[in-house]
C-alpha cells in the first residue's frame, strides 16, 4: 500500500560508488576540520564548565607548578650553579606537559569516545589528534605566565629563539601525536597501556634537562651525553630553553655556548624529521588495527 | 563489476565474523589453557549476504534477535568492514544510528546539536540553516540552552532525533529507534521518515514491527542466522518471518512498537 501513495521522485546522487568506512587516516581529519575544531572545542569547555573559575584553572595549574619548583630548587636548595634556574625549570616544564598531556590523553580518547565510534564511521584517528590540540591549546596559558617571568630579568623575543620555540613544539606535535596513535589502538585491544603510559610518561621530567642543567650531564656522561641528546624531548627542552631561559641570563652569547649543545638546531631539524617519520609507521601500525576497533569497544 | 548510476547501496558476498572471548586477563587465560579449555572461538555474524538497492528504494530488514541485522547496518554505515566481500554506497549516510551520539552531558543542548550535526558530516552554515527546523522538531523549549546532563531520556532522545532526522543525506538508516519517546512524538518521527522516503532518499530500516514496515517500506530483506533468507515483497516478507500472524500488534501498526 506504500507503493501506491508514493508519487515518483528522482533523488540523484552525483556521489560516487565507494566504500563507507573511512580510509584515508589522518588527510581524512583534515578534511574534517570542522568536527576536529567542534571537539577539541567541547574538550575543552567541558573541562572547566560548571566551575566557577572557569578557564583561569588553566593558569593557576602551571603557576602553582612553577612556584613549588622556585620553592624547593631555588630557595630550599639553593642551586646556584645555573643562572634563573627558575625558569630553566619552567621552560621544560612547558615541554614536558604538552607532552605526557598529549600522550596520555591521547591514548585514552578512543576508549573514551566509543559511544562516537560505535555508532558512527568517522577517521578513528581524530581522537588522537584532538587529544593533541587539546593539550596544545593549554600551552598558551603557560607560555603567558614565561614570558611574564621572563621580561624583568630583560629577556627579549630573538626570530632564532623563537624558531628554535616553534620546532620544539613541532617535535612534540608529531611524537605526541604518533605516540597517541599508536597507544590509542593498543588500549582498545588491552586497557594495560593506559596505566603503562601513566607509569611511562612519569620518566620523562627526569629524562630532560629540567632539574638539573645540561652541563652537569656533559660533566659527568662525557662522551657519552651524546647519546642523551638522541632523546627528542630532551632536543625540544633544549631548544625551548634557547627560546627563553638563555635570553634571561647576564650573557646570552655566553651561555648559549656553554650551556647548550653544539649544533642545536641542526639536531632540532633531524629530531622533527625522525618525529614526522614515526608519525608515518604510527599511522601504518593504527590503519592495520582500527578495523577491528569498534568491535573490540565494549 | 560495475554499477549503473542508480545504485545506491552494493552488498557483494559480505561476510563478517567477531571472536568470541571467554577469558581475557592474563591469569583467566593461563588457567584456562592449563585446563584445555578454548580461549576464543569466533561465530560469522554474516555469511555470505549479497544485494543491490537501487536510489530511492525503501527496504525493511527483517530477521530474528542475534540473526545479523545490526552488524549488516553496521557495515552498510561503514563502522565496520566485512572481512571478505565488499560493502559499497553512494553519498551521505545518516539516520537514526547516532542519535545523540558525541552529546557531552556538560555542553548545551545548542553545543551538543552543532557537534552531532558535525558528526553527520554537516558543516557549519549548513547546520545553521537546519538549526529552526531542528529545534522545532526536538521542541525542548527553553531547556536547548541548558546542559542535555540535566535533560529527561525523553529529551536527551529527542533531541538526538531532533538532528539525525533533520540531516540532508542520500542514504537513511534506522535500527529499530522508535522506542523511545512518547506517542505523538514517534508519530511525528515517522512522518518524516515518510517525508525523507518520498524524497526519494533511500531508506534502510531495520525493525521487528510488521505494521510499520509495511506502511515505509517496499521491499524487505530477511536475514536468518547471517544468512540473506529472503529477498522482495514487503507482505511475502513479512509472512516469511511469520510477524503477520502476531495479535498484539494494535499499537505496532500504528507506529512500531519497536523492541
Amino acid at each position: 500500500m506504500a507503493e501506491s501513495t508514493r508519487p515518483p521522485v528522482d533523488h540523484v546522487v552525483d556521489a560516487p560508488l565507494t566504500s563507507p568506512a573511512a580510509t584515508q587516516g589522518l588527510l581524512e581529519v583534515f578534511r574534517h576540520r570542522y568536527l576536529l575544531k567542534l571537539l577539541v572545542r567541547r574538550e575543552i569547555s567541558a573541562r572547566y564548565s560548571g566551575s566557577f573559575l572557569g578557564l583561569i584553572w588553566s593558569y593557576i595549574n602551571p603557576l602553582s607548578q612553577f612556584l613549588i619548583y622556585v620553592f624547593i630548587f631555588v630557595l630550599l636548595l639553593e642551586r646556584d650553579r645555573t643562572e634563573n634556574f627558575a625558569i630553566h625549570i619552567f621552560t621544560a616544564l612547558i615541554v614536558v606537559h604538552f607532552f605526557t598531556e598529549t600522550f596520555n590523553a591521547g591514548t585514552r580518547s578512543i576508549v573514551r569516545n566509543k559511544a562516537l565510534i560505535r555508532k558512527m564511521s568517522l577517521p578513528k584517528e581524530m581522537f588522537p589528534v584532538a587529544s593533541m590540540l587539546v593539550s596544545l591549546y593549554h600551552v598558551a596559558p603557560q607560555l603567558v605566565i614565561l614570558v611574564i617571568a621572563c621580561v624583568p630579568y630583560g629577556w627579549t623575543p630573538d626570530v632564532l629563539g623563537m624558531l628554535a620555540f616553534l620546532l620544539a613544539l613541532g617535535i612534540i606535535m608529531l611524537l605526541g601525536t604518533a605516540l597517541a596513535l599508536l597507544f590509542s589502538v593498543a588500549n582498545v585491544y588491552f586497557r594495560d597501556f593506559a596505566s603503562a603510559v601513566g607509569i611511562l610518561t612519569n620518566f620523562v621530567r627526569f629524562s630532560v634537562p629540567m632539574i638539573y642543567p645540561f652541563t652537569l650531564v656533559e660533566e659527568r656522561f662525557k662522551g657519552f651525553s651524546e647519546y642523551y641528546l638522541y632523546n627528542p624531548l630532551a632536543e625540544a627542552v633544549l631548544l625551548v630553553q634557547r627560546a627563553f631561559w638563555v635570553g634571561t641570563t647576564s650573557d646570552p652569547a655566553a651561555t648559549a655556548a656553554t650551556e647548550l649543545p653544539d649544533h642545536l638546531f641542526t639536531r632540532g631539524l633531524v629530531m622533527l624529521a625522525i618525529s614526522a617519520l614515526a608519525l608515518v609507521v604510527a599511522q601504518l601500525v593504527f590503519r592495520s588495527l582500527e578495523d577491528k576497533i569498534p568491535e573490540r569497544l565494549n | 563489476m560495475s554499477y549503473p548510476s542508480s545504485t545506491s547501496i552494493v552488498v557483494e558476498n559480505a561476510t563478517k565474523a567477531f571472536t568470541l572471548r571467554y577469558h581475557r586477563t592474563f591469569k583467566e587465560v593461563s588457567v584456562a589453557k592449563m585446563r584445555g579449555q578454548q580461549i576464543s572461538d569466533t561465530f560469522k555474524a554474516l555469511d555470505d549476504v549479497s544485494f543491490t538497492v537501487e536510489q530511492g528504494e525503501s527496504i525493511g530488514l527483517m530477521g530474528l534477535n542475534g540473526s545479523g541485522k545490526s552488524t549488516l547496518l553496521k557495515l552498510v554505515n561503514g563502522i565496520m568492514k566485512p572481512d571478505s566481500g565488499k560493502v559499497l554506497t553512494r553519498g551521505r549516510i545518516a539516520g537514526l544510528i547516532a542519535t545523540g551520539a558525541g552529546f557531552h552531558p556538560q555542553l548545551t543542548g545548542r553545543e551538543n546539536v552543532y557537534l552531532n550535526a558535525a558528526v553527520f558530516g554537516m558543516g557549519e552554515r549548513e547546520t545553521n540553516r537546519k538549526l529552526d527546523e531542528i529545534i522545532d522538531f526536538a521542541n525542548i523549549g527553553k531547556h536547548l540552552d541548558s546542559p542535555v546532563g540535566n535533560y529527561s531520556s525523553g529529551m536527551y532522545a529527542r533531541l538526538g532525533f531532533a538532528v539525525a532526522i533533520n540531516v540532508d543525506c542520500d542514504i537513511f538508516l534506522a535500527d529499530e529507534a522508535l522506542a523511545v519517546g512518547d506517542k505523538p512524538f514517534k508519530r511525528k518521527c515517522l512522518e518524516k521518515m515518510e517525508e525523507v522516503r518520498n524524497s526519494g532518499t533511500t531508506v534502510f530500516y531495520v525493525s521487528h514491527a510488521a505494521g510499520s514496515v509495511r506502511r515505509m517500506c517496499d521491499r524487505v530483506l530477511v536475514l536468518e542466522e547471517g544468512r540473506l533468507g529472503f529477498d522482495g515483497d514487503v507482505d511475502a516478507g513479512i509472512k516469511y518471518v511469520k510477524y503477520d500472524s502476531d495479535d498484539e500488534d494494535k499499537d505496532d501498526d500504528e507506529l512500531g512498537a519497536d523492541i
